[in-house]
C-alpha cells in the first residue's frame, strides 16, 4: 500500500525531527553528571510517553464523539490511535527499564510511575483484544467507545492509589533525573524529539485510520453483497 | 414517583435471578465450591507455616474474594445468552439503568453471601484473630465488593456476547479494579494489624470515591451495550 501524499510529508517532517532531535541528545548535549551517558535515553524515554498520553487521550475523545454521532470515521480514530499509543507505551516500558537497569540496578522496580504505566498499558492491550474478539464490527466499535471512556474515568483513581501505595508505606527511592531546574541543553533535544514523534504519531495516524477506513469499506461492501445473493 | 418506579424495575430484575439461583443453585454452589478450594490451595502455595500465611492474610483474602467474585460475573449474563433472551431483556418496559442496577444487585448479593462464607472459613483454616476488626472489614468488603461489581457487570454484559468470553472477562476487568484491589488489600491490611478504622479512612474514602464515579459511569455507559 503506497503512502498518501500527506502521510508522505508527515513521515519525512517526522524523519528529520528525530534525527535532529537525537543528534542533539545523544551528542550534543552534556552527559548527566550522576548517572552518565544512559541517562540519554530520557530523550527518547520522557517524549514517548508523553505522545501515547495524546494518543490515549485522542482515543477518549473519539470514543465520545462515536458513541454521540455514530461515524466510523471517530472509530477509525479510536482504534488507531489507541494502537499507536499502546506501542509509544511499550517502548516506554522497555526504554525505562534498560535505564533502570543500569542506574537503579534492576530492570523492574514497583514504583509509583512504573506501576501505572504498567496499568496503562494492560488498560488498552485489553482495549484492542476486546476489538479483536467481537463478532461485528459495530459492537466492535460500540464495546470499544465503552471501555475507553471507563478507562480514561479509571487512570485518575488508579494514579490516585498507587501514588498512595507507594508513598504512605515506603519510601521511595525514585532517583530524580534532571533535577529541580532542567538545563536549556537538556531540554532543547526533549522538545525537539517531542514534536518528532508527534509528527510520527501525526504519520502513523493518517496510514493507519485510511487502512481502517478501507478495511469498514470491505466489510460494508460484503454486507451489502451478502444481502444481495 | 420516578425513583420507586426505577426501584420497583430494579427489584423486579434482582428478584428474577435471585429466584433463578434459589431454584437452579448453580452459581453459588459453583462460587462456594471454588472459595473453599481456594482456600484450600493457599496452604500448598506457601507451605505450612502459619507466620507467613497470617502476614499474607488480606491479599490472600481478597485474592479469594476476587477470584470467587469473578466466577459470579462471568455467569451473570449467561441464563440470558444460553437461552437467547437478550431480546427479550432489552423489550421490558422502562430504561435500561433498571436493567443495570437488578443484575449488579444481584451480584453484589451473591458476591457478599460467598464472602460471609469465605471470611469466617478463613479466620479457621489459618487461626486468624479477626473478630476484633470485624465491622470494618465487613464495610471494606462492601465497598470493595461494590466497587469491584459495577465495573464488573458492565463488562459481563459486555464480554457476554465476545468469542472468548470468559478469558477477556478478567483480562479487562483486573486492570481497571486496580484502586479496588490496592484499596481493599491495604484497608483489611490495616485493620489486620488492630490499627482500627481510622488508620485505614483513606483508603476506605478512596474506594467510596471509586464506587460513587462509577455507579454513575457504568449505568449510562450500559445503555450503549446493551443496544441491538
Amino acid at each position: 500500500m503506497g503512502s498518501s501524499p500527506i502521510g508522505r510529508i508527515l513521515r519525512v517532517m517526522a524523519g528529520l525531527c528525530v534525527a535532529v532531535g537525537l543528534y542533539l541528545g545523544l551528542v550534543v548535549a552534556p552527559p548527566d553528571v550522576t548517572q552518565g551517558e544512559v541517562q540519554r535515553i530520557m530523550y527518547l524515554h520522557v517524549p514517548s510517553i508523553l505522545t501515547a498520553y495524546v494518543a490515549f487521550t485522542a482515543t477518549f475523545i473519539a470514543s465520545v464523539v462515536y458513541l454521540w454521532k455514530r461515524d466510523p470515521r471517530a472509530d477509525a480514530v479510536a482504534v488507531s490511535s489507541a494502537e499507536v499509543g499502546v506501542i509509544f507505551t511499550g517502548i516506554t516500558l522497555a526504554t525505562g527499564s534498560i535505564w533502570g537497569k543500569s542506574t537503579w540496578g534492576v530492570w523492574w522496580t514497583w514504583d509509583a510511575r512504573l506501576t501505572l504505566t504498567a496499568i496503562l498499558f494492560t488498560i488498552y492491550v485489553g482495549y484492542l483484544m476486546l476489538r479483536a474478539f467481537a463478532e461485528e464490527p459495530q459492537a466492535a466499535a460500540r464495546y470499544g467507545a465503552v471501555l475507553a471512556i471507563l478507562g480514561f474515568f479509571d487512570i485518575p483513581l488508579n494514579h490516585l492509589a498507587v501514588q498512595w501505595w507507594r508513598t504512605l508505606h515506603q519510601p521511595s527511592s525514585i532517583v530524580r533525573p534532571g533535577g529541580p531546574s532542567i538545563d536549556l541543553a537538556l531540554l532543547v533535544p526533549l522538545i525537539v524529539n517531542f514534536a518528532g514523534l508527534l509528527l510520527l504519531y501525526a504519520y502513523y495516524m493518517v496510514e493507519r485510520i485510511r487502512l481502517e477506513r478501507m478495511r469498514q469499506r470491505a466489510l460494508a461492501l460484503r454486507l451489502t453483497r451478502g444481502r444481495r445473493g | 414517583m420516578v425513583v420507586a418506579e426505577v426501584m420497583r424495575r430494579t427489584w423486579a430484575m434482582t428478584w428474577k435471578d435471585v429466584r433463578v439461583e434459589l431454584r437452579a443453585r448453580e452459581r453459588m454452589n459453583a462460587m462456594l465450591f471454588f472459595a473453599a478450594l481456594i482456600l484450600f490451595i493457599f496452604n500448598f502455595a506457601l507451605g505450612p507455616d502459619l507466620s507467613k500465611l497470617r502476614e499474607a492474610a488480606p491479599g490472600l483474602l481478597w485474592l479469594a474474594f476476587l477470584f470467587t467474585g469473578m466466577l459470579g460475573l462471568g455467569r451473570s449474563f449467561q441464563a440470558e445468552r444460553e437461552n437467547e433472551c437478550f431480546e427479550e431483556l432489552l423489550l421490558t418496559p422502562g430504561d435500561r439503568e433498571s436493567l443495570y442496577f437488578g443484575k449488579l444487585a444481584g451480584n453484589i448479593l451473591f458476591m457478599v453471601m460467598a464472602e460471609m462464607l469465605i471470611l469466617p472459613l478463613f479466620a479457621i483454616l489459618y487461626n486468624l484473630e479477626i473478630w476484633h476488626a470485624l465491622p470494618g472489614l465487613l464495610l471494606v468488603a462492601f465497598l470493595g465488593t461494590v466497587g469491584f461489581s459495577t465495573i464488573g457487570t458492565l463488562l459481563a454484559a459486555m464480554t457476554a456476547h465476545l468469542r472468548a468470553r470468559e478469558v477477556m472477562l478478567p483480562l479487562l476487568l483486573f486492570p481497571l479494579t486496580v484502586p479496588v484491589i490496592l484499596g481493599s488489600v491495604k484497608a483489611t491490611e490495616a485493620l489486620l494489624s488492630g490499627a482500627g478504622l481510622a488508620e485505614a479512612s483513606h483508603w476506605v474514602k478512596l474506594l467510596a470515591g471509586f464506587d460513587v464515579v462509577f455507579l454513575v459511569v457504568c449505568p449510562l455507559a450500559f445503555e450503549f451495550v446493551l443496544e441491538e
